[in-house]
């Protein structure tokens, strides 16, 4: 069995709390993080390509990346890297380029639970609880992986 | 809102039972009205059988009934669950846990875990391009 996702959207406040754990040692769940070659592997929606124009996952650094669905339509995402910490901690900003001057500001904490497990902690924060509510459904029609998207089809047929 | 725990097993239920391509072909299927197993499997080259255990995991997901219709047992789709999926919050989760589990995919690769081993305390691998401003 999988390991559960949490995610928690307090009503009236602009935060999403994502927590999951991973059989993993918190390096490799960091790596997985810091190494373009593997984000790629597992940050992308299925069914889209994911073109990474930049990847530099150290405090003062930044990214950005391009998700190109089968039918050409491409959806940008970018931020800056505020701290990096290895194997403990992240700050980063994220902006859906759909969306401009809509940034939320990510907290990723990485913590080791010993026996080669790792529990990772998502804090986000957005200008506004419509902000969060407005981005995150945009945010789905692009971020929705293959087999999703059929859903809205399904339930307006 | 908070995400309660039994909400979290009906998504993960439902999660798992979106996952399969043949499910999810069935679903479609049931979207245009109630079909029996054997109009089910039609379209798919796998034994009925294995149609009807598609049918009974979307059963347990709550996506599915089926109803006694004399000797027909059609199958009907719950389009109040498959409309709760796509509940922002639902889809938001069900985005990341698509995302958690490439994660966790890669992460049982070799290729994964030799790369922290052999990177740890090394800079950090970029990826830089000239930008089209």
């Amino acid at each position: 069995m999988t390991n559960p996702v949490t995610i928690t959207a307090p009503e009236g406040l602009p935060f999403i709390d994502i927590e999951r754990e991973f059989d993993a040692p918190v390096a490799a769940v960091f790596n997985a993080h810091r190494d373009p070659e593997l984000v790629k592997q597992w940050l992308g929606p299925r069914g889209y390509d994911m073109d990474v124009k930049r990847w530099d996952f150290t405090t003062q650094g930044g990214y950005r990346y391009v998700h190109t669905n089968a039918e050409g339509e491409s959806y940008a995402f970018n931020g800056v890297f505020h701290s990096v910490r290895e194997n403990e901690f992240a700050i980063q900003t994220f902006e859906f380029e759909g969306f401009p001057d809509v940034v939320s500001i990510e907290s990723m904490t990485f913590e080791d639970l010993g026996n080669g497990r790792t529990r990772l902690r998502a804090h986000s924060v957005y200008p506004s609880v419509e902000a969060r509510d407005g981005m995150i459904q945009s945010n789905m029609e692009q971020g929705v992986s293959e087999g999703y998207e059929r859903l809205d089809e399904l339930v307006a047929a | 809102m908070i995400v309660d725990p039994s909400a979290d097993d009906r998504l993960d239920r439902a999660f798992m039972a979106l996952a399969d391509p043949v499910r999810r072909g069935i679903i479609a299927r049931l979207s245009r009205g109630p079909a029996t197993v054997n109009e089910l499997a039609e379209p798919f080259e796998i034994t009925k059988q294995a149609v009807s255990k598609h049918i009974q995991v979307l059963e347990q997901a709550g996506l599915v009934t089926r109803t006694r219709d004399a000797q027909r047992r059609p199958v009907h789709l719950d389009a109040q669950a498959l409309q709760a999926l796509t509940a922002w919050i639902d889809r938001y989760r069900l985005i990341h846990e698509q995302r958690f589990r490439n994660l966790d995919e890669l992460l049982a690769t070799s290729r994964g875990t030799d790369a922290a081993a052999s990177d740890a305390g090394t800079s950090a691998g970029t990826a830089q391009e000239e930008m089209e401003s």
